[in-house]
């Protein structure tokens, strides 16, 4: 069985996010790059099939030089090789282009399962493994919290989250393309031998030339911006006896909540 | 500009999120001299439907979508776009919607706007969306046809215009379609039921409190206050308290008259669950985070230091 999970590569949570003058990109310098956490849970349920089923790994980034990391790191946790394609010259604010690009990359490879995270940290359209299933024909479901091989390997039983505190099992002919709901397990951390073996482990690489895209910009980012806030916030701070007088004050007499 | 909201439904009745986007629907037809559908799979409520300010409605008759299974959703509106060549597609942000559009938007070629918040009248139209957790923002025009849809609590249905409309009730051949998804029956997991839509106090507990020992300090301040507990996605996850308490996108919904977080960093799916509190008071010792944003009192501190001494203070 051969299982791909997309990785991406985005600006950690405690990252400043500085606008450039273009108001389109970031000042990338003050920015601590790490993987997705979503997806670092799409890897951990790839792993777990994998010692369960007998399948390879192959973990998937579409990013800048610098997303090579998440490769490395997919890899020193027990991903067996990688595929790098790099976004020079393409169009990464379309999902569309996006699923384009990565699915010619994974076509001829026929996996079984495709993998990713709920949405990234950072755009967050929740977009790209769904737009890889119909690029690639598969079945496939979202929000997954639970997986289960069936049938002598020919279909998934997984088990979704819905709306309201609903769930429900469905069961999805193979290949099929998942994606994973946070929280479904508890990613590893990289032993020693697995950050060892990552120089051993085969990477291929792609870019745009290697690939046959027909992109879609169907729409224009025309800014970035920081977020009017929409309340006045009073701030409320100091040792905390005077935090805690002043809290109470506002509880009793402001709020009325409390006599 | 021709535009079809599509309202999703569940045993007989609309989904909440998708008359939001209703709404959202016809500010654009208005601001754009546009006809508008609504786009539904329920006669019942395309029924209630014919109420609103809207060209038609139109009800497709086909029992393969009584319940949901996104292989017969996307043919649905995949032969209905092709029909009808509408300028924009509606829909709410739903778990649902998550599901199936992104696959519509491959299908048809056109480009998706998913988790709008709100949109802008400019020479063109503009749609906003939060992005980096809702550290920022991103400002998007359409260049061609195209697919949009509205995060939850961004529009309110109490401002659904109402007029009056005809059902065009359609049938689509469905037969053909092999299915490689079979959703099984719905289910729920706690036994524990908290309902927390009523509750007039909410102190909501969030990753920051740190252990499950330490959710007892902060039900000692719920009980001073009479409040009711919530919590966020990760405290829940962990296993402190059931799912049940959940608020946000996979949980409830609140507008309580005050909602205490409490070492809630305010991920923009808890935010979605109450920002419509009367009154919000943050405890977080983290200057940055997202909650105190949209917080009336932002409490900077540690909270094992000052719950305490609140406590006593009450």
């Amino acid at each position: 069985m051969n299982i791909c999970v997309l990785i991406k590569q985005v600006a950690s949570e405690d990252s400043p996010l500085l606008l450039n003058d273009d108001k389109l990109t970031l000042k990338t310098d003050s920015i601590n790059f790490v993987s997705n956490e979503p997806d670092t849970y799409a890897l951990e349920e790839a792993l777990q099939l994998k010692e369960k089923n007998d399948a390879t790994v192959t973990v998937c980034t579409l990013g800048p030089e610098s997303a090579r990391q998440v490769l490395k790191d997919a890899l020193a946790k027990g991903a067996d090789n990688g595929i790098f394609i790099s976004d020079e010259g393409i169009d990464t604010s379309s999902p569309l282009t996006i699923a384009k690009t990565i699915s010619s990359a994974l076509k001829d490879n026929n996996y079984d399962i495709i993998l990713s995270g709920l949405q990234s940290n950072d755009i967050g359209f929740s977009q790209v493994g769904l737009l890889v299933a119909e690029y690639l024909k598969t079945s496939h479901a979202s929000l997954v919290m639970g997986t289960e091989i069936i049938n002598d390997g020919s279909d998934i039983k997984v088990k979704l989250e819905l709306e309201n505190g609903w769930f429900q099992w469905s069961e999805l002919k193979l290949p099929a393309s998942l994606t994973i709901q946070s929280g479904i397990n508890s990613p590893r951390y990289a032993t020693l031998k697995g950050i060892m073996s990552v120089k051993n482990k085969e990477v291929k690489e792609f870019n745009k030339n290697d690939l046959s895209i027909s992109e879609n910009n169907g729409y224009s980012v025309i800014e970035k911006f920081t977020p009017v806030k929409s309340k006045e916030t009073t701030i409320i701070q100091g040792s905390a006896d005077e935090i805690s007088e002043q809290l109470a004050d506002v509880l009793k007499n402001k709020i009325r909540v409390v006599s | 500009m021709k535009i079809l909201c599509f309202i999703q439904t569940l045993e007989e009745k609309a989904n909440n999120n998708s008359l939001e986007s209703l709404c959202a629907a016809q500010s654009i037809a208005k601001n754009n001299s546009g006809e508008l559908h609504a786009v539904v799979f329920d006669k019942n409520v395309a029924e209630q439907l014919k109420a609103y300010e809207l060209n038609s409605v139109i009800y497709i008759n086909n029992s393969e979508l009584d319940s949901y299974n996104p292989e017969y959703y996307l043919k649905s509106l995949e032969l209905l776009n092709n029909e009808l060549n509408p300028d924009l597609l509606i829909f709410g942000h739903s778990y649902e919607t998550r599901d199936w559009v992104p696959r519509l938007s491959a299908r048809l070629d056109k480009a998706f706007v998913s988790d709008c918040v709100s949109v802008q009248f400019n020479s063109d139209l503009h749609f906003i969306r939060p992005i980096y957790q809702a550290k920022l923002n991103e400002k998007i025009k359409l260049n061609n046809q195209g697919i949009v849809s509205f995060q939850a609590g961004s529009y309110s249905t109490e401002n659904i215009a109402s007029g009056s409309c005809n059902i065009d009730e359609k049938s689509l051949d469905l037969s053909n379609i092999e299915l490689k998804i079979n959703p099984g029956e719905r289910f729920k997991e706690s036994a524990e039921g908290v309902d927390l839509s009523n509750a007039e106090v909410i102190v909501s507990i969030g990753r920051g409190v740190g252990k499950i020992e330490n959710i007892d300090l902060v039900k000692s301040l719920a009980e001073k206050l009479n409040a009711q507990i919530g919590a966020s996605r990760p405290v829940v996850d962990a296993g402190w308290l059931d799912h049940s308490y959940q608020i946000g996108s996979s949980g409830q919904t609140v507008s309580p008259k005050l909602y205490l977080a409490v070492g809630i960093s305010g991920a923009i799916q808890h935010l979605v669950g109450m920002k419509g509190s009367k009154n919000i008071i943050a405890i977080n010792k983290d200057p940055n985070a997202p909650i105190f944003e949209i917080s009336d009192y932002a409490i900077l501190g540690d909270i094992f230091e000052i719950l305490p001494k609140l406590i006593e203070q009450l």
